[in-house]
């Protein structure tokens, strides 16, 4: 990943982390903390955290993307929200 | 044969989930609210239960918007409901909106079509008394969301026979819902004892022993719950938690289901929970 990338992967997961540190008034969790197998979230903010993402970054969510696997922990949001930017850039 | 048609009184949180719940399951739904404005509410609330549903359970299927809409209609004509299987009544927690619709119902509907009352804590006998139809009235006290809770309270009012009984769970069993039966009494199992929670964790707040996100935060990380007290009042909405204190002190005559003046205060500023954006909590705009 080049300088520029790295950048904006790094500034998605902190719009992402900011997002779910509001939400949930917790912020101890690793990037790679499975969100909802550890209790800190429930199904209620799965809606919430996709409702957003679809608006702050554009991104359409379709039927098949909406798996949990996708915005189970912070890493997988991220790389969920780059790979759909990638798609419409492409 | 199943039940096809169901009748859905009532658009609010509840309403909306037990709509996402039937369509879900290839139950027609005739939803009925006074305002076409929360029918257009609850329309997008519904279509957006069923976008996210298989997500959130495997069990769900995936539906189009235009399947899941050929599977409801929307009305504020109450007669559009004579020829449904069932009815679902989930009117707001006042006893004389439920009492004249009730009556209502009596005129419209055929003698053997059984109504399940959705109540957080008002009587089910008490319900019964108002209509020409008390063995074919059962309690029902659903919980949010709808869609994704696998159990029901069910009551069985004084009068509701074991006909009425059966109906109801075989339409559960068409949701893949277990049911557990209860007898009478305002508040029944569930709320009788979930709102002297939320009520003392409202005080405890009040009376600044802990913050709020403290004693959330002991219920889910001591007891297990998935929800803390004041965040299950903020998604119940504060309003209808007082409503139905009102409802238990009243019945019961009881000082422990005396409302919290902070709950009430928050009402009555207007910060009535998650619907509103803010309660004991401040939710994000999303």
């Amino acid at each position: 990943m080049n300088a520029t990338a790295q950048s904006s992967a790094d500034d998605v997961k902190a719009t992402i982390k900011s997002f779910v540190v509001r939400s949930i008034n917790f912020s101890n969790f690793g990037d790679d903390d499975d969100l909802f197998e550890t209790g800190l979230v429930n199904s209620l903010f799965a809606v919430q955290l996709t409702t957003f993402i679809e608006k702050k970054f554009g991104i359409e969510i379709s039927a098949d993307d909406l798996d949990i696997r996708n915005f189970r922990s912070l890493s997988a949001t991220t790389d969920f929200v780059l790979r759909k930017r990638a798609e419409l850039a492409a | 044969m199943g039940i096809s048609r169901v009748a859905v009184l009532g658009a609010g949180n509840i309403g909306v989930g037990v709509v996402t719940d039937l369509v879900l399951h290839g139950i027609s739904a005739v939803v009925v609210d006074v305002s076409a404005d929360v029918l257009a509410r609850a329309e997008g609330e519904i279509q957006k239960n069923i976008r996210y549903a298989p997500m959130l359970s495997k069990s769900l299927p995936k539906l189009t918007r235009q399947e899941a809409a050929q599977r409801m209609t929307l009305t504020t004509n109450l007669t559009e409901v004579a020829e449904c299987d069932f009815v679902i009544e989930n009117v707001t927690e006042d006893w004389s909106v439920k009492r004249s619709l009730y009556q209502e119902l009596d005129r419209i509907l055929p003698a053997d079509i059984c109504c399940g009352a959705n109540t957080s804590c008002i009587s089910i006998t008490q319900i019964a008394s108002v209509t020409q139809r008390a063995p074919n009235i059962v309690g029902i006290h659903l919980m949010n969301p709808v869609h994704l809770k696998p159990t029901v309270e069910v009551i069985r009012g004084f009068h509701t026979s074991d006909r009425a009984i059966d109906v109801l769970l075989s339409l559960f069993a068409q949701l893949n819902k277990e049911s557990i039966v209860v007898e009478d009494m305002p508040g029944f199992v569930s709320n009788r004892i979930s709102h002297l929670f939320m009520n003392e964790a409202a005080f405890v707040l009040q009376d600044q022993v802990a913050t709020a996100e403290q004693i959330d935060a002991i219920f889910k990380k001591c007891f297990g719950h998935t929800m803390g007290p004041l965040e299950t009042a903020d998604l119940i909405g504060l309003d209808t938690v007082v409503r139905s204190l009102d409802v238990l002190y009243e019945s019961y005559q009881d000082p422990k289901y005396r409302c919290c003046p902070l709950m009430r205060k928050l009402v009555h500023a207007g910060y009535l929970g998650r619907k509103v954006g803010r309660g004991f909590y401040v939710y994000p705009e999303v």
